[in-house]
């Protein structure tokens, strides 16, 4: 996402410093104008990436609960999706997607302005010129919205849902905007350090992962964990939430390049090939490994192949691609199923296995991988800057997330009790339950 | 008379059927049990996590017959019913005292 703009304010300079050689500055008539077509993908891109959290990944987790936590678990990604858009028309998008006006400050935040006073229906976003700026606030406030509900993944069958909300609000405005700004917003990341995220493996997926770990560390581990049957109680559901999450990713991914360009074919392409390797990929470590290949390992490999191809998606051509989904699928798989185990926590629904480590290992391949055929701004990858973006992304998330957590325990408390979790949180906290 | 149960893999119950008309007998009950042997349930894996299911799906089919013609139905069953894997089941065989058809009022040998 902030490539594009890279790019394109790259190809608006080279273009105005053209002009300015026969003419002199003459800024106003230079600016790019709307463009329909980028305009109608733009706007088919918002409802593909809203797709993605409802209803994508609510049933993506709600399948993998136990039936008597199903209800809650889908009305958690509902809810996060009311309540960060309210968040993102009052101050996200503005100190997200427009420069403050202190520079030192910039590296970091962005505007402070309340309510979205100053965008209108004629108004752009200089990292978006030829769409318009109530677009361009739609399309980022879905990406604002999928990830923390991504976390929800990790604290799954145990939080409170006063907890859920206060963690969310506080975790959107001081986590998501800072991230967001700092890579894709003009901010230290994105603009000082060179880092590449086309379209979210840091301030997505690195993010919402390392925010799940924290999450699932500071809740502790459900109640029977290890001893009790925990199996999915619907696949069928996961299924149809990962395809809907794999087609709205379009959307993610292709929509990234903020453009109806070859730049988002590109993405289109990559990310069709790397979910599909991925999926296979942790498929047959499953099989290999475990004797039988299930349709929650072929699902989770694909979601795992999403993940790593999100950073990349606009500058690796379709062989890094395949490369990216391979070693996704067999990495995630190797998170989710040993490094829980080994270190003995209970991130319910792979958070930080799937998306922590599928965005970590898709931002540092885009550092190998990236082909400047595909994107020029590609020539400047390094892994030592793609490793410092995930380095930064990894601590302040871990640190901000664990304030916010404390806050969290002591003001609503952050697990139900153990009675309403043996009753289930559909009963307990929402006094509904699913009947057959 | 003898009354014949036996607890068989779901996926057998036509061949076990077929061998039992085949062996004359002519009637039969037939139900969906959960339960378990020396198979001891089964084994669900999700993302690495191991579940042991302690019941596994069954099929119970119940039969009386003519004394002499016990040995040649559970001879059927056995037969139609093995995989040679564990959990293919068990049969058991059981006096019956007396038997009415509840149409005729026929009893003994002559309700079955």
């Amino acid at each position: 996402m902030k490539t594009f703009n890279i790019k394109r304010l790259a190809s608006f300079a080279l273009a105005t410093l053209g002009a300015a050689m026969f003419a002199v500055p003459a800024f106003a008539a230079d600016a790019p104008k709307i463009d329909s077509g980028d305009t109608a993908w733009l706007l088919t891109s918002t409802a593909l990436v809203l797709l993605m959290t409802i209803p994508g990944l609510a049933l993506f987790y709600g399948g993998m609960v136990r039936k008597k936590n199903v209800i809650a678990t889908v009305a958690q990604s509902f809810v996060i999706t009311c309540l960060v858009t309210i968040i993102w028309m009052v101050i996200g998008y503005s100190a997200s997607f427009t420069p403050n006006a202190d520079a030192g400050l910039n590296q970091f935040v962005g505007d402070i302005t309340f309510f979205m006073t100053k965008v209108n229906v004629t108004s752009t976003n200089s990292l978006a010129a030829t769409i318009p700026e109530y677009v361009f606030v739609m399309f980022q406030m879905t990406f604002a919205i999928i990830t923390p509900a991504l976390i929800a993944g990790a604290f799954a069958e145990r939080m409170k849902f006063s907890a859920l909300i206060l963690f969310m609000i506080l975790w959107a405005l001081f986590v998501y905007i800072p991230i967001a700004h700092m890579v894709w917003g003009g901010g230290i990341l994105g603009a000082k350090i060179g880092v590449l995220d086309f379209a979210g493996g840091t301030v997505v997926h690195i993010n919402a992962g390392v925010a799940g770990l924290m999450c699932a560390l500071f809740l502790g581990k459900r109640k029977g964990y290890g001893t009790e049957n925990m199996a999915p109680s619907n696949l069928v559901y996961t299924m149809i939430g990962a395809s809907l999450l794999w087609v709205g990713w379009f959307g993610f991914n292709a929509g990234s390049a903020v453009a109806s360009n070859a730049l988002a074919g590109a993405a289109m392409m990559n990310t069709q090939v790397a979910t599909a390797a991925a999926a296979l990929a942790w498929m047959v470590v499953e099989w290999v490994e475990r004797k039988k290949p299930g349709m929650l390992g072929l699902a989770s490999g694909a979601v795992a192949g999403l993940v790593a191809i999100t950073p990349a998606a606009g500058f690796v051509n379709p062989q890094g691609a395949l490369i990216i989904g391979i070693v996704a699928g067999a990495g995630c798989y190797a998170a989710a199923v040993w490094l829980k185990k080994i270190f003995k926590y209970d991130d319910s629904l792979d958070a930080f296995g799937v998306h922590g480590i599928g965005g970590i290992i898709g931002a540092l391949l885009t550092g190998v991988l990236a082909d400047k055929a595909i994107n020029s701004l590609g020539e400047g990858a390094s892994l030592l800057k793609q490793a410092e973006g995930v380095g930064a992304t990894i601590v302040y998330t871990a640190v901000v997330t664990s304030i916010i957590l404390l806050i969290c325990k002591f003001t609503t408390g952050l697990r139900v009790s153990e009675e309403a979790e043996v009753e289930g949180l559909d009963q307990a906290l929402h006094g509904e339950a699913l009947h057959e | 008379m003898k009354l014949i149960i036996a607890v068989v893999k779901p996926f057998k119950l036509d061949e076990v059927r077929e061998a039992l008309v085949a062996a004359g007998v002519e009637g039969l009950t037939v139900s969906e049990v959960k339960g378990y042997g020396r198979q001891k349930g089964q084994t669900e894996i999700y993302r690495g996590a191991e579940y042991q299911v302690n019941f596994v799906p069954k099929v119970k089919l119940e039969a009386v017959v003519d004394d002499g013609a016990a040995a040649k139905a559970v001879e059927a069953i056995k037969a139609a019913a093995a995989t040679g894997k564990i959990g293919d089941g068990k049969i058991f065989v059981l006096n019956v005292e007396d038997a009415v058809r509840i149409r005729t009022g026929e009893t003994g040998s002559a309700a079955l």
